[in-house]
C-alpha cells in the first residue's frame, strides 16, 4: 500500500536524467525539487542540492527545519517511519529511487542521533552483522574487516581485548564509534550522520568530530547538526534550512562569515533558533 | 550487616555528601508510609501463605494415598478405582504430550502472525485483527469443547487421521485406527487455546523493540525479512516468556481437553489414541470418587499438577531471567 502511495506521485516529476559531468564536477548525489511529506503536513519544500565527493557537508537549522528528514531521504529511510517524497536524489547519476532501496542502503549508510547498537549481539558481531547479512565478505575476510572498522572508528584500542562482550556495555561515546565502525563495515560511499554527537558528552563528541575529519579522506559526509560550532568544525560545506526550505548553501567560511541571507546570519548570530 | 551498612555511611559522609534522603541516616519517617508500607506488605504476604496452603491442604488430603503408594504413584500406569490401584503416570503422560503437541502447532503460528502484526500489516489492518485475535482468547472453553465434538473430531476422524496415516504410517506417531478423539484432538484444541495467548503478547513484545533497532539494521543494507531477524533476536526473550504462558494454560485447560481426548488412561505412542489429563481426570472423576482412598489417589494428582504447575513456572521464569541477563548486561 505504501508501496503505491510513493510511487504515484513521482510519476510526474521529471526523469532523472544523468546529468553530463561537465555540469556537476564531483557531485556524488544531487537531489532536485525533493518534496517530504508526513501524511498532509509537507516537510521538505523543492530542495535542490549537490553533494560532493570527499567532503562534508554540514546541515545545520533550528528543530523542526527538516534538516533530518531531508538527510533521510538520501538513503530512503523517509519511506520507512511512513513518509512520502516526491523529487528525485540520484547517486553517481543514478535515481536512488528506481534502485532496491536495499542496495541503496549499503551504499549510502548512516548514523544515529542516538547510538542504536544491536544490544543482543557482541562487540564484534555488531561490526560484522552487516558483512554476514550481505554476504560482501567470504567468512576468512570478517575478521579483518571487523578490525580494519573498528581501527577507522577509533575504538579498537579500547574495544580489542573484549570483543565478545556486549555492544551495549560501552560508554555512549564508544557506542556510537561502534555504530560509526558498523557503517563503515559495510563499505558504504556515502556517510549520513543525523545529529550524531547530540547525545554525547564534550569528549565523545571530540572523538566523533576528529574521526569525521579523518573519513572525508575516504567517504562523502553529510551531517545534520544543531551545533553550529561542530558545523563550523568539521564541515567544508554549510547549508542552512529554514521552515522546510534550503535557506543557503555555501562554503562554510563564507556561512558563517559573510552569509548572503539575513535568515542566516540571524540564525548563526543566536537571534533565533 | 546493618552494621556494615552503618560503617559505610560514615565513611561517605565526611566526603562532603549530607544525603538526607539516604535510608539509612534518616531516622524519623513519616507514620503514614510506614503504615502504608506493612498493609501492602501484607497483602503480599497473603498471596504467599495462600499458595503455602494450598500446597498443604493438598498434600494433607492426599495423605491416604501418599502413604499406600508412595513414589509408585508417579509411575504406576494402572488407574483401577475397583481394585483401589491407583497410578498417576497416564495423566501426567496425556498433559504433558497435548501441551507439548499444542506448543509445537501454536508456537510457528503465533510467531508469524505476530510478526505480520508488529511488522509488516498496515495500520488499518492490524488494529482489528488484534483484537479478533485477543477476542479468541475470551472464549469459554466449553465454546471450544463443543466446537471441538462436532466440528474438529469429525473432521480428524474424516480427514487428518486417514491422510496422516497414509502418508505417515512409517511414524508410530501416526498410527493406529481413526477415532477422532484423541491426543490429536487434544493437541490441535489445545494450540488454538493458547495460540492468542502465545501472539498478542509476542506482538506486543515485538512492538516494545524501539524504531531505532529497526532502522539500524536497515541502514546496513538489511532486507525486511534480516531486519526481522534481528529485530526477532531483540525479542527472544519476551517471546519464551510468551510461550511458557501458552504452556501454563495449556497444562492447566480442563474443560475442552476432557470434552475431545477421549479420557481412557492409557499411554500410546500414537497420537491417534485417546488419553487422559490430570485437570480432566479431576474434573470427571471427582464426583463419582465414593471412596476415601479414591479421593485421596485424585487428590493426589491435583498435588502433582500443583507442584508441575510450579516447577514449570518457576524453571521458566530463571530460564526468562538467564536470558534477559544476557540482553542487558
Amino acid at each position: 500500500m505504501q508501496e503505491t502511495l510513493i510511487e504515484e506521485p513521482r510519476t510526474q516529476i521529471q526523469k532523472p536524467t544523468v546529468r553530463p559531468m561537465t555540469e556537476q564536477l564531483s557531485a556524488k548525489m544531487i537531489a532536485r525539487n525533493v518534496n517530504a511529506f508526513f501524511g498532509k503536513l509537507q516537510a521538505l519544500y523543492d530542495i535542490n542540492m549537490d553533494i560532493h565527493s570527499n567532503r562534508v557537508l554540514a546541515i545545520i537549522g533550528p528543530s523542526g527545519c527538516g534538516k533530518s528528514t531531508f538527510l533521510r531521504c538520501l538513503n530512503r529511510m523517509h519511506e520507512v517511519a511512513g513518509g512520502l517524497m516526491t523529487g528525485s536524489v540520484t547517486l553517481d547519476g543514478r535515481d536512488i529511487y528506481e534502485t532496491d532501496a536495499v542496495l541503496i542502503r549499503k551504499r549510502i549508510g548512516m548514523v544515529f542521533q542516538k547510538p542504536n547498537p544491536f544490544p543482543t549481539m557482541s562487540i564484534y558481531d555488531n561490526v560484522a552483522v552487516g558483512l554476514r547479512l550481505n554476504g560482501i565478505a567470504s567468512k576468512k575476510e570478517i575478521p579483518e574487516i571487523v578490525e580494519r572498522s573498528l581501527k577507522q572508528a577509533a575504538l579498537w584500542d579500547e574495544v580489542k581485548d573484549k570483543l565478545d562482550k556486549s555492544g551495549v556495555s560501552l560508554s555512549g561515546g564508544q557506542q556510537q564509534r561502534l555504530c560509526i565502525a558498523r557503517t563503515l563495515a559495510v563499505h558504504p560511499e556515502v556517510i549520513l550522520m543525523d545529529e550524531p554527537a547530540s547525545a554525547l558528552d564534550p569528549i565523545a563528541t571530540a572523538k566523533i568530530e576528529e574521526l569525521i575529519y579523518e573519513l572525508k579522506k575516504d567517504y562523502t559526509i553529510v551531517i545534520v547538526t544543531h551545533n553550529m560550532q561542530q558545523a563550523a568544525r568539521v564541515s567544508d560545506t554549510t547549508s542552512f534550512f529554514y521552515l522546510g526550505k534550503l535557506i543557503e548553501t555555501g562554503e562554510t567560511k563564507t556561512i558563517f562569515t559573510s552569509p548572503s541571507k539575513k535568515q542566516t546570519e540571524d540564525y548563526i548570530t543566536g537571534r533565533f533558533g | 550487616m546493618q552494621t556494615l551498612t552503618q560503617q559505610s555511611s560514615r565513611q561517605t559522609a565526611p566526603l562532603g555528601t549530607r544525603h538526607t534522603n539516604n535510608g539509612v541516616s534518616v531516622r524519623k519517617r513519616n507514620f503514614g508510609d510506614v503504615l502504608f508500607k506493612y498493609t501492602t506488605m501484607s497483602f503480599a504476604a497473603f498471596v504467599l501463605l495462600l499458595v503455602v496452603l494450598m500446597g498443604y491442604e493438598m498434600y494433607a488430603g492426599s495423605s491416604l494415598s501418599l502413604e499406600k503408594f508412595g513414589w509408585e504413584f508417579l509411575t504406576n500406569t494402572t488407574w483401577d478405582p475397583v481394585m483401589e490401584e491407583y497410578g498417576a503416570l497416564p495423566f501426567i503422560f496425556g498433559t504433558l504430550v497435548s501441551s507439548f503437541l499444542a506448543l509445537v502447532i501454536a508456537l510457528p503460528l503465533s510467531i508469524g502472525i505476530a510478526i505480520f502484526l508488529s511488522e509488516i500489516a498496515p495500520q488499518w489492518l492490524e488494529k482489528p485483527l488484534s483484537f479478533l485475535i485477543e477476542l479468541l482468547a475470551g472464549i469459554p472453553s466449553i465454546v471450544y469443547g463443543l466446537w471441538g465434538i462436532f466440528v474438529l473430531v469429525p473432521w480428524i476422524r474424516t480427514t487428518i487421521e486417514p491422510f496422516l496415516s497414509e502418508y505417515f504410517e512409517f511414524i508410530p506417531l501416526f498410527r493406529g485406527a481413526p477415532y477422532g478423539f484423541g491426543m490429536l484432538a487434544a493437541g490441535l484444541i489445545l494450540s488454538i487455546m493458547v495460540l492468542p495467548i502465545i501472539a498478542s503478547i509476542s506482538r506486543d513484545v515485538l512492538k516494545a523493540v524501539p524504531q531505532s533497532q529497526r532502522e539500524a539494521s536497515l541502514a546496513i543494507g538489511a532486507t525486511k525479512w534480516e531486519s526481522i531477524r534481528i529485530i526477532l533476536m531483540d525479542a527472544k526473550s519476551g517471546i519464551f516468556g510468551a510461550t511458557l504462558l501458552g504452556l501454563g494454560r495449556a497444562i492447566g485447560e480442563t474443560m475442552a481437553v476432557t470434552m475431545v481426548i477421549g479420557n481412557r488412561p492409557v499411554i500410546s505412542a500414537s497420537l491417534f489414541d485417546p488419553g487422559y489429563t490430570m485437570a480432566s481426570v479431576l474434573a470427571n472423576e471427582f464426583t463419582e470418587a465414593t471412596t476415601s482412598m479414591y479421593l485421596s489417589a485424585l487428590i493426589e494428582i491435583s498435588f502433582v499438577l500443583f507442584v508441575m504447575t510450579i516447577i514449570i513456572n518457576a524453571l521458566a521464569r530463571l530460564l526468562v531471567w538467564s536470558v534477559t541477563k544476557q540482553t542487558t548486561a
